[in-house]
C-alpha cells in the first residue's frame, strides 16, 4: 500500500508537513516535525531509486486518472538520482540547522523558517518527480518562492536586495519556462512530457514539416533554454546567484547550492532528452553548439572571478557557477559519456559545495565574519571544521582519491572522446585556477597565524559539525570505496536517452 | 499574412515587451514589480487567447452547443495567476523591508550604501 503511493507521498509528505512546523510555532518542535519528515522523504527516495534502479521508470496515476488526460507522476532513474540527491542533503542539513540558526535567525522566525524549508524541499521533489511540464512550472515556482523568503532571513541587510533581485531574475526565468511550454501546448495539445515527445515528431497541419521543426517549436525551445537557463545560473545569466549564497544564512546557502541548481539542471534534461531528444536524432541535439561554449567560458571566467573574492562565501559562489559549467558542458556534449558524466558531477558537486558550506557555517557560527582574513590561522583551533574544509576542497579542484576527482575525470573523457581537445584544455585550465582559490582558504587558514590578540575561537557545536564531517567524509568515500553514484548516474543517463517503450 | 487576424498576439507581444522593459530600465523597486506583474500578465492573455475556438461557446455543457472553448489554458492560467499574486506579494513585502532598513526603495541609492558601507 505504502509501496504503491511511495512517490507522491515524498512530495505530499513535507507539503503537509509545511503549515504543521507554523502550528507548532516553537522551534524545538518545529524542528523535530521537519526532521522526521525530510528523513522519511530520504528513507521513499532510497526506496524509489532502488525500484527504479530494478525495475525502470516508475508511473503513478494521481486520482487514477490515467495520463494524458490525468496528471502523471513518473520517476525515471535520473529523477530518482537527483530526488536521493535532495534528500540526503536535506537530512544531513537538518540536524545542523538547530544550532546554526539560533545564532543567524530571531527565535520567533524558526519556525517560518523550518516552514519555508520544507516547502522549498517539496517544490524541488516535486520537479523530480513530475510528469508535465506544467506541473513541473507550478513545483518550480513553490521552491522558488520559498528559497526568496530563505534568503531574506540573512543576517546582513544585503540578503533583502539579493532576495529581491532573485525574486525579479527567477520569476522572469519561470515566466519564459511558462511561455515555452504554452508554445509546446499550442503545437501538441498536450502538457504530459511523454505525449509531448510523442506529439512532437508527428507531421504539423501543412502535412510536410514535422512539429518539432515548426518554427514555434523553436521558439518554444529558445524560451525554455534562456528561461531554465536563468534557474540554473548558466554563465552568463548567473548575475543573481553571488549575492544569493553570500547573504542567505548559512544553512540556505549549504542547502540551495547542493539542491536547486541540481534540479534546475533537472528541467533542462527533461526538456531536451525525454521530450526532445524522443523528437530529434541524438546526435543531431543543436546542444554542442548553444549550450557548451557558454558553459566552458563560465568554467574558466567564473573561477578567476572567484580568486579576486575576499568573502569565503562569494568565493564559494562563484565556484559554484564554474561547477555549474561541467555539468552543462557534459550534458551538451549529447554523448551518453558525457551526459554521464554530468549527472555524476551534479551528484558528486552537490556533496563537495555542501560540505565547504556547512563547514564555512561552522566558521561563521564561531567567527561571527566570512571575509577572508578573518579566517587567519582558526585550522589550530577548529581542527574538525578544518579538515572538512580541506577534503571538500580537494574534492572542488578534482585531487584524485576524492568525488570531484571521479566525475571531473569522466568528463575529460567523454570530452576527448569527441577530439574536443580545446574544450578539455579549457576544463583543465579552470580546474588550475580552482587550485588557486582553494589554496587561497587553506593558506590562510592553516598556515597565517592569528592575529595577535584575537579572541581564541574554540570547535564549533557537535551538532554543527557531525554533519559537516559525514559529508566531508562521503566525498572520500564516492572517490574511493563506492561505485554505486557512477553505477546509477549511468543508468540516469540510460533512462534519458532510451526511447519512451509505453 | 493575416496581420490583424493574429491581434491577440500582438496584444500579447506589445504588453510582454512594455513589462520587459519597464522591468529592466525602471529604477524604483515598486516600477520593477509593476514591470513583472505586466511581463507576467502578458504570458496569461496569450495563453487565454490560444483556448479560443472559433464559434467556440464557453466551455459550460448546455442543451444545443456543440462546439466549445478549450477550457484547458483557463484553468492552467487560474494556477499562475496564484504564482504570480504570490511573487507580487512577496516582492512588495520585500521592498518593505528594504525601504526599513536602507530607507530608500531607488535602485541606486540602494547599492550605493551597500557600495558605501
Amino acid at each position: 500500500m505504502i509501496a504503491e503511493h511511495a512517490i507522491i507521498l515524498a512530495v505530499v509528505l513535507p507539503l503537509l508537513a509545511a503549515p504543521l512546523c507554523v502550528l507548532l510555532g516553537r522551534g524545538v518542535l518545529a524542528w523535530i516535525a521537519a526532521s522526521l519528515t525530510v528523513w522519511t522523504s530520504f528513507g521513499l527516495a532510497l526506496h524509489l531509486l532502488q525500484r527504479v534502479l530494478a525495475k525502470g521508470t516508475l508511473y503513478y496515476a494521481i486520482g487514477g486518472w490515467e495520463a494524458p488526460v490525468g496528471i502523471e507522476y513518473r520517476l525515471d532513474a535520473a529523477g530518482a538520482l537527483v530526488m536521493t540527491v535532495v534528500t540526503a542533503i536535506a537530512s544531513i542539513v537538518l540536524p545542523y540547522s538547530f544550532t546554526s540558526i539560533r545564532q543567524e535567525i530571531d527565535e520567533h522566525k524558526h519556525a517560518w523558517f523550518y516552514a519555508c524549508l520544507l516547502l522549498c524541499f517539496s517544490g524541488l521533489l516535486g520537479i523530480t518527480v513530475a510528469g508535465d511540464a506544467f506541473n513541473i512550472f507550478v513545483f518550480l515556482e513553490i521552491s522558488s518562492l520559498s528559497t526568496y523568503v530563505l534568503v531574506s532571513m540573512g543576517r546582513d541587510r544585503r540578503a533583502l536586495t539579493a532576495a529581491f533581485k532573485y525574486l525579479i531574475i527567477g520569476t522572469v526565468g519561470a515566466t519564459f519556462y511558462l511561455l515555452g511550454v504554452g508554445f509546446m501546448y499550442q503545437m501538441t495539445g498536450t502538457l504530459n512530457i511523454e505525449d509531448l515527445a510523442v506529439c512532437l515528431t508527428k507531421m504539423s497541419a501543412d502535412g510536410v514539416t514535422p512539429v518539432y521543426e515548426t518554427t514555434t517549436v523553436r521558439a518554444a525551445l529558445s524560451f525554455l533554454t534562456v528561461g531554465i537557463s536563468m534557474k540554473v545560473a548558466l554563465f552568463p545569466l548567473h548575475v543573481w546567484l553571488p549575492n544569493v549564497y553570500a547573504y542567505a544564512p548559512s544553512v540556505v546557502s549549504a542547502f540551495l547550492s547542493a539542491t536547486a541548481t541540481k534540479v534546475a539542471i533537472l528541467i533542462f534534461l527533461r526538456v531536451f532528452y525525454t521530450i526532445d531528444g524522443q523528437a530529434i536524432p541524438f546526435e543531431s541535439l543543436p546542444l554542442a553548439q548553444t549550450l557548451v561554449p557558454f558553459a566552458v567560458a563560465g568554467a574558466v571566467i567564473a573561477s578567476f572571478v572567484a580568486v579576486y573574492q575576499r568573502d569565503v562565501k562569494r568565493l564559494l559562489a562563484y565556484s559554484s557557477i564554474a561547477q555549474v559549467g561541467y555539468m552543462i558542458c557534459g550534458i551538451g556534449l549529447a554523448s551518453a559519456a558525457g551526459l554521464e558524466s554530468g549527472l555524476l558531477h551534479l551528484f558528486n558537486h552537490a556533496l563537495m559545495k555542501g560540505t565547504l558550506f556547512l563547514a564555512i557555517g561552522c566558521v561563521v557560527y564561531r567567527v561571527g565574519q566570512t571575509r577572508l582574513e578573518f579566517l587567519r590561522g582558526i585550522g589550530r583551533e577548529m581542527p574538525l571544521t578544518s579538515v572538512s574544509i580541506v577534503i571538500g576542497g580537494a574534492s572542488l579542484i578534482g585531487v584524485p582519491l576524492t568525488a570531484g576527482f571521479v566525475s571531473k575525470w569522466a568528463l575529460l573523457t567523454a570530452v576527448l572522446e569527441q577530439g574536443r581537445w580545446v574544450i578539455a584544455a579549457l576544463i583543465i585550465v579552470s580546474s588550475l585556477i580552482a587550485v588557486v582559490y582553494v589554496g587561497q582558504i587553506l593558506h590562510v587558514m592553516l598556515i597565517r597565524k592569528r592575529p595577535a590578540g584575537a579572541e581564541k575561537v574554540r570547535e564549533a557545536p557537535m551538532w554543527m559539525v557531525i554533519p559537516t564531517l559525514i559529508l566531508a567524509l562521503s566525498n572520500l568515500w564516492y572517490g574511493t570505496v563506492d561505485g554505486q553514484a557512477a553505477d546509477a548516474a549511468r543508468a540516469a543517463a540510460a533512462s534519458l536517452i532510451a526511447e519512451v517503450t509505453r | 499574412m493575416d496581420f490583424l487576424g493574429l491581434y491577440n498576439y500582438w496584444v500579447f507581444i506589445v504588453l510582454m515587451l512594455s513589462g520587459f522593459y519597464l522591468l529592466l530600465s525602471a529604477r524604483n523597486l515598486v516600477k520593477k514589480v509593476i514591470g513583472l506583474n505586466l511581463f507576467q500578465t502578458s504570458v496569461f492573455v496569450f495563453y487565454i487567447s490560444t483556448g479560443k475556438v472559433k464559434g467556440g461557446a464557453v466551455p459550460i455543457a448546455a442543451e444545443g452547443v456543440d462546439v466549445y472553448s478549450n477550457p484547458l489554458p483557463h484553468t492552467l492560467i487560474l494556477t499562475a495567476i496564484v504564482v504570480g499574486v504570490a511573487s507580487t506579494a512577496l516582492g512588495l513585502s520585500l521592498i518593505l523591508r528594504i525601504k526599513d532598513e536602507y530607507g530608500s526603495i531607488e535602485e541606486d541609492e540602494v547599492d550605493m550604501q551597500d557600495v558605501l558601507s
